[in-house]
């Protein structure tokens, strides 16, 4: 898939280019502005059309990110994982595969988890988005988290956000009752290392705790 | 992924003008297969209709029919209590499919509509006549442990993936669909079609249509059903081969039955014969062996899935089995 940045986020992060990435946000909304006639500007109220959209390499996105109200623009093409991660340096959610086979990029729209990798970003109008960033209250970790790390539940922890967030949905959905079921509705987050007993067992533990319902 | 412009459809009727007037238009719901093609280049609309604001996310009870609206979601029909109750062989085949994660998005409509997941075809560099007609097809002589034995041409061994329209093939659903020229309803089993020498076109819908609903209608296949589906993995594969059965017994005579394969032909692969013959005999090993048999005329090996004709017959056996015994 084509980046809209030719460098990650993961290298700004840890690189000196801070200043540069800024500089290269700044100027593409400038031109961005600088290309869209003034009156097509005025149909950021959502309520843009086809001709618009036509016309507007980039278009309006408002949507709640871990209750935090963001209003955005994107390219059509920007998935939201790439939303998330380039645009919003929210980078707690991974990118494994990019194509739905491994659910690193697991994230909960509307309450409900689902791949982000393929989910556009402008299909996600007025949608509460849920990541890895978002479910620990201030300084104490989520009861999944806690479950995790008392069960080590990870090795490397590549896979470990997408597990986390899939996890918290199989409990609610009321799909962890046995641990073949577990399995089962845990099939679509793939660990390399192996940690799936440990998974299982941070999973059962939760939902026996009985905090998540 | 090339860019492309978003069109947000507010009624079936806008969205297929909309489509109408772009040749190079898509209809999107889930998106989760469209997506990936669309990273691999094997498809580049310039642009997208999204369909996810229309009304066709209801499951409805009409008069014993069971009326699924094309946007319901795929973990949304794989749960729900009539589903569950009316036909658990479709509920049961939905949950065989992809994750939850893909489920929760995915739409009924978008499901008949997803393509094969022949490697040739998600290659660019690779001949593909489903892909780009007249290319040829490399799985032929080529790696095919995943393909056709069943109703394939030289021009395409490729399977449908679909679990779910296996069990609907099976249940007799009708499709309904919308069009520039007005609506009509297709027989699930003639929704999908054999390659053929046109293996690009991989369903009967006229150039703009759009589905708006299946139904399925009213049964007794309440109880002894199952849907089987081998893989190299417990979950979260596409099947080698699967099976969806349904019987209706009373007294240890089956009244009526229905069966459907998947993962063996270009379509769902719905096995009449072998259904006619169950009809009246006692729900046994003799019947279900006999019925297998039956099930495999006309199937043809290509080399690496060759495995697939005894493996087929083996998993009609084994699905009949386990819906007996429910």
């Amino acid at each position: 898939m084509a980046k809209n940045n030719t460098h990650s986020s993961h290298e700004d992060q840890q690189g000196s280019d801070q200043g540069r990435r800024d500089f290269l946000k700044k100027s593409t909304l400038l031109t961005a502005l600088a290309l869209s006639p003034p009156a097509l500007m005025s149909a950021s109220d959502n309520k843009w059309d086809e001709k618009i959209a036509g016309y507007m390499e980039k278009v309006p996105l408002s949507l709640e990110i871990n209750g935090k109200q963001q209003n955005l623009s994107v390219e059509p093409r920007t998935t939201l994982l790439d939303l998330l991660r380039e645009q919003l340096d929210l980078t707690g959610t991974k990118k494994g595969c990019d194509h739905g086979q491994c659910g690193a990029c697991t994230v909960h729209v509307d309450g409900e988890r689902v791949l982000s990798c393929l989910s556009l970003a402008v299909m996600q109008q007025d949608t509460k988005v849920t990541t890895i960033e978002g479910i620990a209250n201030g300084k104490k970790l989520h009861p999944m988290q806690e479950a995790f790390i008392k069960h080590d539940g990870f090795q490397c922890g590549y896979c470990t956000p997408g597990q986390i967030m899939s996890a918290i949905a199989c409990v609610k959905e009321g799909h962890a009752n046995s641990k073949d079921e577990i399995r089962e509705y845990m099939s679509g987050n793939i660990c390399r290392c192996g940690a799936y007993s440990n998974i299982v067992n941070a999973i059962e533990d939760v939902k026996e705790g009985g905090k998540l319902s | 992924m090339k860019n492309f412009q978003l069109v947000k459809a507010s009624s079936p009727q806008s969205a297929i003008a909309t489509k109408a007037k772009d040749n190079a238009a898509s209809f999107i719901a889930g998106g989760t297969n469209l997506i990936d093609l669309m990273k691999k280049s094997v498809t580049a609309p310039d642009k997208l209709i999204d369909v996810t604001n229309l009304d066709l996310k209801k499951i409805e009870d009409l008069n014993g029919n069971i009326r699924i609206g094309a946007l319901a979601k795929n973990s949304q029909v794989a749960d729900d209590k009539d589903i569950k109750r009316k036909h658990p062989l479709l509920s049961l085949a939905l949950a065989a499919g992809a994750s939850q994660q893909i489920r929760n998005m995915a739409s009924v409509g978008g499901n008949m509509m997803q393509r094969t997941r022949c490697p040739y075809f998600y290659n660019t560099d690779m001949p593909c006549n489903k892909r780009e007609p007249k290319s040829g097809c490399g799985a032929l002589k080529g790696f095919n442990r995943m393909h056709a034995i069943f109703g394939a041409s030289d021009s395409c061994i490729a399977v449908h993936p679909s679990d779910m329209c296996i069990a609907l093939a099976a249940l007799d659903a009708t499709v309904f669909v919308e069009g520039p020229k007005g609506d009509r309803k297709i027989n699930f089993t003639d929704f999908h079609r054999l390659p053929g020498d046109m293996p690009q076109k991989d369903n009967t819908l006229e150039p703009n249509e759009l589905i708006v609903a299946i139904e399925i209608p009213d049964n007794n296949f309440t109880k002894n059903v199952h849907y089987l589906k081998v893989r190299d993995r417990s979950s979260y594969a596409f099947a080698l081969v699967s099976v969806a059965a349904a019987l209706d017994i009373k007294d240890g005579t089956i009244r009526d039955a229905r069966l459907a394969m998947g993962g063996v032909a270009h379509k769902p692969w719905r096995l009449i014969d072998a259904e006619n013959y169950l009809k009246g005999k006692p729900a046994n090993a003799a019947t279900f062996n006999e019925a297998a048999q039956l099930s495999m005329k006309g199937a043809k090996g290509y080399g690496e899935n060759n495995f697939k004709l005894t493996l087929a017959p083996n998993s009609i056996v084994e699905a009949l089995t386990i819906a007996a015994s429910k």
